[in-house]
């Protein structure tokens, strides 16, 4: 028995590639990352029809053999078997979209000059015919003298006859006219052989230029991003919190389920206030993960995500940075993680670097407990006028501080440690799509596969040491648990650095699990006030707000509003940033200058409160 | 007259470059999206509020979106 075949899909962004793979391999897809960089490289099985299994990979979108993006080199290289560790393909299907032959033509040239076993899917032809465009595979075949399959990925059109012009696809070797040199030549014989393989073509009154003329409009486009985005963020907020308020009282119930199950020990403990309430807390925030991604993949496969980038541009240049920042900054809105892992879409390295280190700055959701806790016990709820609230007001200013913040650091940064050649923006803007829903299915499901899967190794372990430090040493008997736990000696030290900014050192301590995830700190408090009450029942009954209102003044409560704004606590955060960045150099500057804005701008809302006498 | 000062819906022709003008990897990218000598294009649409950044450019069937500086390297001929 011989080895497992490979077939790889190659060709330009925007062929539809990703969707023709969706059809050729079903859900069953295995993700992970090319070694060493942080390429995505996506896999599949296929049965040709001869009954043998192939392995097939998705090889990311490249304009030419000759890289410009990580993307392209990746693709280069494992075509050529040159990628270390990376079988080399033993059929290529070129993947072409039948509506812009003219343009893909001119990579499949290239990639057919190597003389691999290729197969050509033409791709898309219905798109094509809905603009007036019929064309002739034959002519193509001919020229390029390998099979060309009409596909329409979406509907499982040709993928059969796919099938078995790759199980017969064998050794060949370059035709004359594949071993010109040069991309002005290949272009020069893109368009002739383009031309030629069109049967008919009518009055081109396609769709999307109409779209564009109202999507792009240099005063409409921006009010109806406006709104596309005023949509997002209620759905991510609202339609989500049923879903999180479920998924919170599943918590709950099993929370107490293994507690009143299990005998009174140190391992409940660790079972129970570690390991579940705290991957609990973040698996919650789940739907709003899920609804963001189902937004953000709807609004990339229909299209629009690359106008979005277009109408963007010009504000994201004042700071440095292009309209492609624009998709990642978005996501991190309701998480930085996802959003450091799609600025791999970003071509430039230092432009992708700098949208990295400024994404925490986005608030993310989980800051909404610890935002919500404290709003809730010293903003009044009064009407500032026109129906606006004071406390709306107060949440509303703190997303606006982490944007300036982020722009501000942006502009900074590009003129230092990430400084270079005024960044470009190239991009193509690809043509209005109805999205699928079994693609959308897909790539939901992976990315709430990532983001559990995160929460079960990465939260778990920090859980799990946190909850040794603050339970050991064990007290004395007279002594707090608090005061006696290695974390609690964190915070007593810790509390002498944060005092000039007004924290005390229950604050100080409700830092230190927080670095897992902010939203810790809300249930740290709660715990830290429960173990002080002791017996006393009438402190005991205290909400938490109401502890903290009892506890805290105004400028103190600011003050730590201010810290969660820029403090960078959150070690899935870092641990991505390590990923993303190769190394430790970048996530180590990040905690660090985060720290000092927080730092800053705590003291700063502290001492300024204090003065104006609130 | 250049490609950014180009009236929208105005069909060109490339006929000449300032590759010297462009980034190593810019002007590589815009060669790979077929925005180089002897393309056919056309400005389809620029940036909001009254600035002429960026710009979409029809060239083929394709839209492509670039800035300012970069089609200003682009000498046009009218068609």
């Amino acid at each position: 028995m011989s080895r497992q075949r490979k077939v790889a899909l190659v060709g330009n962004p925007n062929a539809g590639k990703s969707a023709l793979f969706n059809a050729l391999t079903g859900a069953r897809q295995k993700i992970a990352n090319y070694p060493g960089v942080t390429v995505e490289r996506k896999s599949g099985r296929f049965v040709l029809p001869t009954g043998e299994p192939v392995e097939m990979t998705d090889l990311p979108g490249a304009y030419g053999l000759d890289p410009t993006s990580p993307d392209e080199e990746v693709t280069s290289k494992v075509i050529r078997g040159a990628f270390a560790g990376e079988a080399v393909p033993d059929v290529l299907v070129i993947v072409l979209d039948a509506s812009n032959l003219e343009q893909h033509l001119v990579f499949a040239q290239e990639v057919l000059a190597l003389g691999k076993p290729s197969v050509i899917a033409l791709n898309m032809v219905d798109l094509a015919e809905r603009d007036g465009l019929v064309l002739d595979p034959a002519v193509l075949a001919e020229e390029l003298g390998v099979q060309v399959i009409p596909t329409v990925a979406v509907r499982r059109r040709g993928l059969a006859e796919l099938g078995e012009a790759i199980a017969s696809a064998g050794e060949r070797h370059p035709g004359p006219g594949l071993t010109r040199i040069g991309a002005t030549e290949r272009r020069v014989a893109a368009h002739a052989m383009a031309a030629a393989a069109v049967l008919s073509e009518s009055k081109r009154h396609r769709l999307h230029a109409k779209l564009d003329q109202v999507l792009l409009n240099p005063w409409l486009g921006p009010l109806i991003l406006l709104g596309v985005l005023f949509v997002v963020f209620q759905a991510v907020f609202a339609w989500a919190t049923p879903f999180a308020d479920g998924l919170d009282a599943a918590v709950s119930a099993l929370h107490d389920g293994v507690a009143a199950a299990l005998p009174e020990s140190l391992l409940r403990d660790l079972l129970t206030d570690g390991i579940i309430t705290s991957v609990g807390s973040v698996v919650v925030f789940l739907p709003q993960i899920v609804i963001l991604f189902a937004f953000i993949l709807a609004l990339e496969a229909s299209g629009y995500m690359a106008r979005a980038a277009f109408l963007m541009d010009r504000m994201m240049a004042h700071v440095g940075l292009s309209g492609r920042s624009f998709i990642p900054l978005l996501s991190s809105f309701a998480c930085a993680i996802p959003g450091i892992m799609a600025t791999r879409s970003i071509t430039d390295p230092k432009d992708r670097l700098t949208t990295i280190l400024i994404a925490p700055m986005m608030t993310c959701s989980a800051r909404l407990p610890v935002y919500a806790v404290i709003i809730a016990a010293f903003i009044p709820n009064t009407n500032v006028g026109g129906g606006v609230g004071l406390q709306g007001l107060v949440l509303f200013a703190l997303y606006v501080a982490g944007v300036l913040g982020a722009m501000a650091v942006a502009l900074v940064l590009r003129r230092s440690m990430t400084r270079g050649a005024a960044s470009g923006f190239i991009m193509e803007l690809p043509k209005y799509q109805m999205p699928r829903l079994k693609d959308m299915a897909i790539g939901l499901w992976q990315r709430a596969w990532i983001f559990l899967r995160r929460a079960g190794t990465i939260i778990f372990m920090v859980t799990v040491v946190l909850w040794v430090m603050l339970n050991f040493p064990k007290a004395a008997p007279g002594e707090s648990q608090v005061d006696a736990s290695i974390a609690g000696k964190v915070a007593n030290g810790l509390a002498y650095v944060v005092k000039p900014i007004g924290f005390d050192r229950d604050m100080a301590l409700a830092l230190i699990p927080a670095m897992a995830a902010r939203e810790v700190a809300v249930s740290s408090l709660a715990q830290t006030y429960a173990v002080d009450a002791g017996d006393d029942e009438e402190q005991q009954a205290l909400e938490l707000g109401d502890q903290i209102k009892a506890r805290w003044t105004l400028p103190m409560a600011l003050a730590f509003l201010a810290w969660f704004v820029f403090a960078p606590q959150c070690m899935s955060t870092i641990a991505v940033t390590r990923r993303e960045t190769n190394g430790w150099k970048w996530p180590a500057f990040m905690l660090f200058y985060l720290f000092a804005l927080a730092y800053v701008a705590a003291g700063a809302t502290y001492w300024i409160a204090v003065a104006a006498g609130l | 007259m250049t490609l950014d000062l180009l009236p929208i819906g105005q069909g060109a022709r490339i006929v000449a470059v300032d590759w010297s003008a462009l980034v190593q990897e810019e002007a590589s990218r815009l060669r790979s999206l077929g925005l180089e000598e002897g393309a056919r294009v056309a400005v389809a649409h620029r940036g909001i509020l009254g600035s002429r950044d960026p710009i979409a450019i029809t060239v083929g069937r394709m839209t492509v979106a670039v800035r300012r500086v970069h089609a200003a390297a682009m000498e046009v001929e009218k068609l």
